[in-house]
C-alpha cells in the first residue's frame, strides 16, 4: 500500500511491522511525533506492545537495555539533547551487546537552543558502539527501521536509524507500506542466546577484570579488552550482513542494491560530493547544474556511517581528482568527523584525490542551492585553492 | 497480618554464596541473604553499582544463584520497568521484579527513575539498603547521610545538613506499600517482603544498614549497633500499608517506654565524633519531641 504521510509516521509503521514488544521514549521535538503514533497504535490495539512512557530519555534506554535482556524486541527513538542524555546508556547497550534499534530524528544540540536540523546529535555518538544508518527519504526510514531490527540482531549491536528533523521527519511523501506477511517473511523473530530467566540465573553485565579469569569449571573466561575486541570484531563483520540483508530485503521487496553509499551520476565522474542523509537528494540537483556546465561531478550518499564502510569508500572515490565532503556537524577544534574518516580511508590508495570539507546548514541554516554550486564547482574547477581546513557555506560574518 | 517468621521456619534455600566479596561484618551480607530468601528463586534482580555489585562476585563468578542485571547508577527503576515490561509481553508475569540499590542509588542519583516507575505503577520491589553513604567510592557523604557524620566530602566538621528522609518521599507517590527495615531485625525484613510481594505496583522498602568499614566500628557490632539505631529512636521500623502509618516490631515495643540515650548510638562509631555535646542534645529533643507525638498517637 502507498501513502502519502511524514518520515516520523513512516518510521512508527516501520516498527509497528518488526514487530516490537517493548517500546520507551521520551518527547522531543522534532521526534514527538513518531513517539505519539507509536503510542496511538498501541492504544488503538492496533499493536500488540508495552508502552512506557518513561520520565527521561535515559530511563528510555535502560528500559530498552532491560527489556532486550530480558528477551524482548524493544525500540527507542530521541534527537538532540534527548540522544546526549542517554550517552551513558547507549554506551551500555552496545557492551551489553542488546540487538536495540533506535531512531535518531537528527537535531542540532544546545547550547544555544535550537531545534532545528543538523547531524552534531548523532555524529557526537558516532563512538559508542552502535551502528549508524542514514536515511535520505521516507521510503527508506520505514525499509531502514525494518532491516535495522535484523542486522542489530544478527550481530547483537544496537542500531540507530537516522533522518534528518523537519525535512524528513515533518514533510509529507509517497511511500509504501510493505505487507506484514513480506516483512514476517524477512524478519525472523528475536530469539536471544540468553535472556533473564529465573531458572537458567545469570548475573548480567558484572564488574570485569583487566586480565582474562578462569571459571568455576576452570575454563578461561574474556577480560574487559577481549570482550571490547569483540564488539569491535563484530562491528566490522557488520559491513558484510548489511549487504546480504540488502540482498535479502531486495528479494523480497524490490529495493535496496546500495547498501553502503547511493550514488548519482558518479560514472565517468572525477569529482564527487559525499554527504549523510537527505542533503545527498539536494546535491543532486546541484550536480545536475554542474553536469551541464561539463563539470563531471556526481553524489555519493553514505547509508552506513559506522562501521565505516572503509573499502567501499575506496573503491568508490580512491581514483578520482577530487572528494568534496559536505558536512552539518563538525569535531570542534579539528575538522568534519566524515571528513577525516574519508581521508583516512584514502590514505592507502595509490592516487589518492583532493579532498575538500564543506560545513553547512547548522541549526537549521538554510541551505541554498546557489552556494552549493559554487562551493562544488570552486573545488572541482580549481581543486588547489581550497585547502583542507573545512570551508563554511553560508556563513553571515 | 501473616504469622511472624521466626529461625524456625525460615527457608533454608540459601542463594547467596558465603565467601563473597563483601566486607567482614557488613550489613549488606545479611539482609541480602535474608531478603533473598524472602523474594524466592523466581526473582529477577536489577543492581546499579553500589557494594552489592562487588559482593555479587566479579565476572565470570557470581556470590548469587538469583538472575541479576547490573545497570548503569541512574538507571534502576527504569530497568526494572523494562525487564517488566519483556516479562509481561512474553506472558511471563508472576516472576517477580526486585530493585536492590544503595542509598546513593536510590536518594541521589536513582531518585528520578525511581519516582517515575513510582507513579507510572509499576509492580515490583525497590529495596534500598541505606548504608548512609557511598561506600563503594569510600565513603562519600549521600542524602541519607545523617547530620553530623564525618565522611571523606565531609572530613572534619561533619555533614551540615539532615538525613533525606526517602521512604515519606516515596509515600507521596501514593504507592500501596512503603516500609523501613534494618539489617539488625532480618527477620522483621523478610516478614515485610513477603508482605511486599502479595501486593500489587510498587512496593518500597528501606533498610538501616551498619557498614563497619564506612561507620568506624568493630565489624562484631553490626547488630548491637543496628539495634541501637532503633532501641535509641533515631531510626524507626515502620509500614505505610494503603497510606495508614503503623510502627512495627521493635519500634512499636517502644511506644509508652524509656528510650535509649542517642548518645550511646553514636558513640560507638567513629563518624560521629564530630559532633559536639550541643548538637547531641539538639538532637536527643528532636528524638523526643517525635517520639512524644509518636506516644500521644499510638500509646494507650
Ligand atoms: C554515573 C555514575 N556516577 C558515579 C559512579 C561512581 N559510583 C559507583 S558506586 C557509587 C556509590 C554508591 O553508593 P550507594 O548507592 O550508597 O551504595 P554503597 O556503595 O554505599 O553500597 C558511586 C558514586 C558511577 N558508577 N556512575
Ligand atoms: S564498605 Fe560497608 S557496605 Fe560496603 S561491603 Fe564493606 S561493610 Fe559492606
Ligand atoms: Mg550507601
Amino acid at each position: 500500500m502507498h501513502i502519502i504521510e511524514s518520515g516520523n509516521v513512516a518510521a512508527a509503521n516501520g516498527v509497528k511491522l518488526a514487530n516490537v514488544k517493548v517500546i520507551a521514549a521520551y518527547p522531543i521535538t522534532p521526534q514527538t511525533p513518531l513517539t505519539e503514533k507509536l503510542s496511538e497504535f498501541v492504544d488503538a490495539g492496533e499493536m500488540d506492545a508495552q508502552y512506557i512512557p518513561v520520565e527521561s530519555e535515559h530511563s528510555a534506554l535502560s528500559v530498552c537495555i532491560a527489556a532486550s535482556s530480558t528477551g524482548s524486541r524493544a525500540f527507542t527513538a530521541t534527537s538532540a539533547n534527548g540522544l546526549l542524555y542517554m550517552n551513558e546508556q547507549l554506551h551500555w547497550a552496545a557492551g551489553a551487546r542488546l540487538p536495540i534499534v533506535m531512531c535518531v530524528v537528527n537535531r542540532g544540540i544546545g547550547s544555544p537552543w535550537t531545534v532545528w536540523n543538523d547531524h552534531q546529535d548523532a555524529i557526537s555518538q558516532r563512538d559508542t558502539g552502535w551502528i549508524q544508518l542514514y536515511c535520505c527519504d521516507h521510503q527508506q526510514i520505514i525499509d531502514t527501521v525494518i532491516q535495522a531490527f535484523y542486522l542489530a540482531e544478527t550481530v547483537s549491536v544496537p542500531v540507530m536509524v537516522c533522518y534528518d528533523g523537519y525535512i524528513l521527519s515533518h514533510t509529507y511523501m509517497p511511500f509504501e507500506i510493505p505487507k506484514q506477511a513480506d516483512v514476517d517473511k524477512f524478519l525472523p523473530s528475536f530469539k536471544p542466546e540468553y535472556a533473564l530467566n529465573p531458572n537458567q540465573p545469570a548475573n548480567l553485565n558484572t564488574v570485569t577484570l583487566p586480565d582474562v579469569r578462569p571459571d568455576v569449571r576452570g575454563d578461561m573466561a574474556p577480560g574487559y579488552m577481549e570482550i571490547r575486541h569483540n564488539l569491535h570484531a563484530d562491528m566490522r563483520d557488520a559491513i558484510d550482513v548489511v549487504g546480504d540483508i540488502d540482498k535479502k530485503f531486495n528479494q523480497i521487496f524490490g529495493r535496496g542494491e546500495n547498501p553502503y553509499i547511493e550514488t548519482y551520476r558518479c560514472d565517468a565522474a572525477e569529482f564527487v560530493a559525499v554527504c549523510l542523509g537527505s542533503l545527498s537528494y539536494h546535491l543532486r540537483d546541484v550536480v545536475d547544474i554542474l553536469r551541464e556546465e561539463g563539470i563531471p561531478v556526481g553524489v555519493a550518499g553514505l547509508r552506513l556511517y559506522r562501521p565505516f564502510p572503509d573499502q567501499a569508500i575506496r573503491d568508490m572515490l580512491a581514483d578520482l581528482k577530487g572528494v568534496i565532503v559536505f558536512e552539518k556537524a563538525l569535531s570542534y577544534g579539528n575538522q568534519g568527523a566524515l571528513f577525516a574518516d574519508i581521508k583516512a580511508a584514502l590514505y592507502s590508495s595509490k592516487n589518492r584525490p583532493k579532498v575538500h570539507n564543506y560545513i553547512l546548514g547548522l541549526g537549521g541554516r538554510e541551505i541554498k542551492t546557489a552556494h552549493l554550486v559554487d562551493a562544488l564547482r570552486n573545488s572541482c574547477v580549481d581543486t588547489d585553492k581550497v585547502g583542507d581546513t573545512p570551508v563554511w557555506i553560508g556563513l553571515k560574518m | 497480618m501473616t504469622e511472624k517468621t521466626t529461625i524456625l521456619n525460615l527457608s533454608e534455600d540459601e542463594l547467596v554464596h558465603p565467601g563473597n566479596r563483601a566486607c567482614a561484618g557488613c550489613g549488606l551480607s545479611i539482609v541480602y541473604r535474608i531478603g533473598l530468601k524472602a523474594l524466592g528463586r523466581d526473582t529477577i534482580l536489577v543492581v546499579p553499582p553500589s557494594c552489592l555489585t562487588v559482593l555479587q562476585g566479579l565476572y565470570p563468578i557470581a556470590a548469587t544463584q538469583l538472575p541479576c542485571l547490573n545497570v548503569t547508577f541512574a538507571s534502576t527503576a527504569a530497568a526494572a520497568t523494562g525487564v517488566l515490561g519483556a516479562l509481561k509481553a512474553q506472558g511471563r508475569e508472576s516472576t517477580l521484579v526486585a530493585a536492590w540499590a544503595g542509598d546513593g542509588g536510590t536518594s541521589d542519583i536513582g531518585i528520578q527513575a525511581l519516582s517515575g516507575a513510582c507513579e507510572r505503577g509499576e509492580n515490583f520491589i525497590f529495596i534500598c539498603y541505606d548504608n548512609e553513604a557511598y561506600m563503594n567510592t569510600g565513603v562519600q557523604r549521600s542524602g541519607t547521610t545523617p547530620q553530623g557524620v564525618i565522611t571523606t566530602t565531609t572530613p572534619f566538621s561533619g555533614k551540615s545538613q539532615k538525613k533525606k528522609d526517602v521512604p515519606s518521599i516515596i509515600a507521596a507517590h501514593g504507592i500501596d506499600y512503603v516500609a523501613t527495615a534494618s539489617a539488625a531485625y532480618p527477620l522483621d525484613l523478610y516478614d515485610k517482603i513477603v508482605k511486599a510481594k502479595t501486593m500489587n505496583g510498587p512496593k518500597y522498602i528501606h533498610i538501616h544498614t551498619p557498614c563497619p568499614a564506612g561507620w568506624g566500628f568493630n565489624p562484631r557490632f553490626t547488630v548491637k549497633i543496628g539495634k541501637l539505631a532503633v532501641e535509641t529512636g533515631l531510626y524507626d521500623l515502620y509500614e505505610i500499608e494503603n497510606n495508614k502509618w503503623r510502627l512495627t516490631g521493635a519500634s512499636k515495643k517502644l511506644i509508652g517506654k524509656k528510650r535509649t540515650p542517642v548518645n550511646e548510638y553514636f558513640n560507638t562509631q567513629n563518624r560521629f565524633k564530630a559532633l559536639s555535646d550541643e548538637q547531641i542534645s539538639d538532637i536527643q529533643k528532636e528524638v523526643d519531641i517525635k517520639w512524644q507525638s509518636y506516644d500521644e498517637t499510638y500509646g494507650n
